[in-house]
């Protein structure tokens, strides 16, 4: 049957298993609309921003593992989600983005509403089209999803011109696809599993550093049972966490910048570091030249350009997380006496790192009337129930979330790291929920971030998202004041929000519930009102406005070097 | 250390953008590009010289894997390839000079294209050594213009590229 290009597009995310598609209208993609308005198998729905949309697919796909679709029109909407491309592409975060172009004939001559968005996004993307004829349009769709989803997932871009979408041809989605330029490994060399496990087995002073990869890659199963076989400490990075439960006494917790003491004096007096799906970022090594001084270095990873990018490595072994997890497993199983005997020469370690998690553990002051951050997040964690989702925006109160929340679970963090995208926690929460309707969805936000993306709250009401939205608000753009304290002499240059805003008035101004608390023992109950509420919910803490996020290691400085209190 | 890397791609639109934005986005060196269909039209063959140590050389050769056009990529830096290339240069050639430039073509053979009463234009093709020794000796003489295609490069052997 012979069909339009914008209806094999549609055809084409129906055959991908698409069910909720993010979008905003337009000049270049109303032939698309036009087929959505009859479309019974895709929900579509409308943000307020094309940035939000993007970041809800997003969110959708961290949370769920799919990939998350977003249309915007050409122009200004395609500008829009080059921020929530370059957020997903930083993180590694699988997308299609369905951009709408100027006819054919008219490309190339500043068209009303062109833009070169391939050539904006170039370098933000893992790859791109431009759909310059029907027939190759559900080709191009094939091999987007299979570029977006395989190997090192990311964002792919599909430009697609209206007069493509008018033009008609036989639809017919190819069953597979094969690149000859593109065969990501999957399967780890099984001699360098042999050679990393007996390395592994000889250390002394083992850590695993675990990144979003293991997350990424369905193997936070695998990556606990192989460390509960091995009985070693597990450090994360902030987009690992969840990979490996938080409340285990393997647990290190986060490492890096605001990691904490003991995750960091491991990582810095270690003998063998095997990184799982982590590239090693500034944020995590501190000063490259001291990073992991004594260690030999195992590096798993399913992306080769991670390798040897930042730091020397010992033994690269490159493939799918999962696979190269499983067979560690196997191996080692079947060296029964090696894994005990190196069971017991480990023991010395891990009670040197008992000792630094006493001496220095994860702490703040509790304070009976001004509200301790901290103490919220413990709080949420206590009175949510055990599957929620979290999101945040960037800044103290992600921090804080990271350091307080105790994650157990792999996709139920969701939080921009690479990019470190103010104005993502809120449209990446109500990505979750769209997925996950009936989960609790909460987004823990500064009130500088939260401003980013606030319109929003008309998208969460609109579609019945229950989104719970947090504000821990210190009136400050709390993390860079931060900066501003403790390295420029306290001169607050642009970091007070001045004008405080009613952010109960204004949840109710979108049809939403407002809470607020300003002393200690209001929290208790207001988290509880809020999360009982069924509709999307603002919860605001007035919290204590210069509290510091601590431990820290501050820029240049080796992880070993950190400041504990200040 | 200068390295000469030939790069086979889909002979798709945008591909060229691709890999000279990587370059410049991760701050890799290009001295020269050149880029022409092979035998297989579907396929192009983009030859280009960079330079860095080790490190970075590695980093580039994954790099340039990881675009997904790219289909394969030769490092011919270990002299496991030959190369060429083609310059166009013009030349002052007056009065006693003229005789001296045709020599200098003559020992290169090298070829004059184009003749006027003050110039000489020569085409010379050769390894990028042989290029410059001839350039090194024509400069004296008064170089008005040069043009260079930058090396292109084929494995030695009896095999292709595709093995
Ligand atoms: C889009 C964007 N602009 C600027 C920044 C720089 N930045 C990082 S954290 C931060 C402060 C965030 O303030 P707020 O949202 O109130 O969170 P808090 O740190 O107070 O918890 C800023 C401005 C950023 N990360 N993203
Ligand atoms: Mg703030």
């Amino acid at each position: 049957m012979k069909m339009n290009g914008a209806r094999i597009l549609l055809e084409c995310l129906k055959k991908e298993g698409v069910d909720t598609v993010f979008g905003y209208p337009g000049g270049t993609v109303i032939n698309i609309y036009d087929e959505l308005f009859s479309c019974k198998e895709i929900r579509h729905i409308l943000p307020r921003h094309e940035q939000a949309g993007t970041h809800a697919a997003d969110g959708l796909a961290r949370a769920t593992g799919k990939v998350g679709v977003v249309i915007a029109t050409s122009g200004p909407g395609a500008t829009n989600t080059v921020t929530g491309i370059a957020t997903a592409y930083m993180d590694s975060i699988p997308m299609v983005i369905i951009t709408g172009q100027v006819p054919t004939p008219l490309i190339g001559n500043d068209a009303f509403q062109e833009v070169d968005i391939i050539g904006i996004t170039r370098p933000c993307t893992k790859h791109s089209f431009l759909v310059r004829d029907v027939k190759e349009l559900a080709t191009i769709m094939k091999k987007a999803f299979h570029i977006a989803r395989t190997g090192r997932p990311g964002p792919v871009l599909v430009d697609l011109p209206k007069d493509v979408q008018i033009a008609q041809t036989e639809f017919k989605y190819p069953e597979t696809i094969e690149l000859r330029s593109y065969k990501p490994t999957v399967e780890g060399h099984p001699k360098q599993i042999e050679r990393a496990i007996s390395m592994l087995l000889a250390s002394k002073k083992p850590v695993f550093y675990v990144g979003g990869g293991a997350i990424l890659a369905e193997a936070a199963g695998e990556l606990t049972a192989l460390c509960d076989l091995l009985d070693v400490p597990v450090t994360t990075t902030l987009l690992g966490l969840g990979a490996y439960p938080e409340d285990r006494p393997n647990s290190l917790r986060m490492l890096g910048m605001h990691g904490t003491y003991y995750a960091n004096m491991a990582m810095s007096d270690t003998d063998m570091l095997v990184a799982v799906g982590a590239r090693f970022d500034d944020r995590v090594t501190g000063k490259l030249s001291t990073f992991a001084p004594h260690a030999k270095i195992i590096h798993i990873d399913v992306d080769p350009t991670s390798i040897k990018k930042n730091v020397r490595v010992d033994l690269p072994i490159v493939g799918d997380v999962k696979d190269v997890l499983v067979k560690m497993i196997k191996e080692a199983q079947a060296h029964p006496d090696k894994v005990a005997a190196f069971k017991e020469a480990i023991i010395p370690w891990k009670s040197e790192i008992e000792g630094w998690k006493a001496k220095h553990p994860l702490t703040y002051k509790h304070a009976a009337s001004t509200i301790k951050p901290q103490y919220v997040i413990e709080k949420l964690r206590e009175l949510s129930e055990p599957d929620v989702i979290v999101t945040t925006d960037v800044g103290q109160h992600q921090m804080w979330t990271a350091q307080f929340f105790t994650f157990t679970k792999p996709r139920t963090l969701l939080t921009s790291g690479g990019l470190g995208t103010m104005g993502y926690g809120l449209p990446a929460a109500m990505g979750a929920q769209a997925a996950f309707p009936e989960r609790q969805v909460i987004t823990i936000c500064g009130d500088g971030g939260v401003q980013m993306n606030i319109q929003e709250m008309a998208t969460l009401v609109q579609n019945g998202l229950p989104v719970k939205i947090v504000i821990l608000n210190n009136n400050f753009l709390g993390m860079v004041r931060q900066w501003q304290e403790l390295f420029f002499d306290k001169r607050y240059s642009q970091t007070c929000m001045e004008l405080p805003i009613d952010y109960v008035k204004l949840a109710d101004a979108f049809g939403a519930k407002g809470y607020r608390a300003t002393k200690t023992d209001e929290v208790e109950e207001t988290i509880k009102q809020g999360l009982a509420h069924d509709g999307p919910v603002i919860m605001e803490f007035m919290i204590a406005r210069e509290e510091k996020v601590l431990p820290m290691v501050p820029a240049g400085a080796s992880l070993n070097e950190m400041v504990l209190n200040a | 250390m200068k390295h000469t890397i030939s790069v086979l791609v889909e002979n798709e639109f945008g591909v060229l953008a691709r890999v000279s934005s990587l370059f410049s986005g991760r701050g890799f060196n290009i001295d020269s590009l050149s880029v022409a269909p092979t035998n297989d039209e579907t396929i192009s063959r983009i030859t280009l010289e960079t330079r860095g140590d080790e490190q970075i050389l590695e980093q580039i050769n994954k790099q340039l894997n990881k675009l997904i056009d790219v289909i394969k990529v030769i490092d011919f830096t270990d002299g496991s390839g030959i190369e060429r290339e083609l310059a166009l240069v013009k030349v002052t050639a007056e009065d006693e000079s003229r005789a001296e430039v045709l020599r200098i073509v003559d020992i290169f053979r090298a070829k004059i294209i184009d003749v006027t009463a003050r110039s000489y234009t020569i085409e010379t093709t050769g390894a990028p050594a042989k290029i410059n020794a001839i350039l090194e000796l024509l400069r004296p003489l008064g170089l008005k213009e040069l043009v260079r295609t930058g090396p292109v490069a084929i494995g030695r052997g009896s095999k292709g590229w595709k093995g």
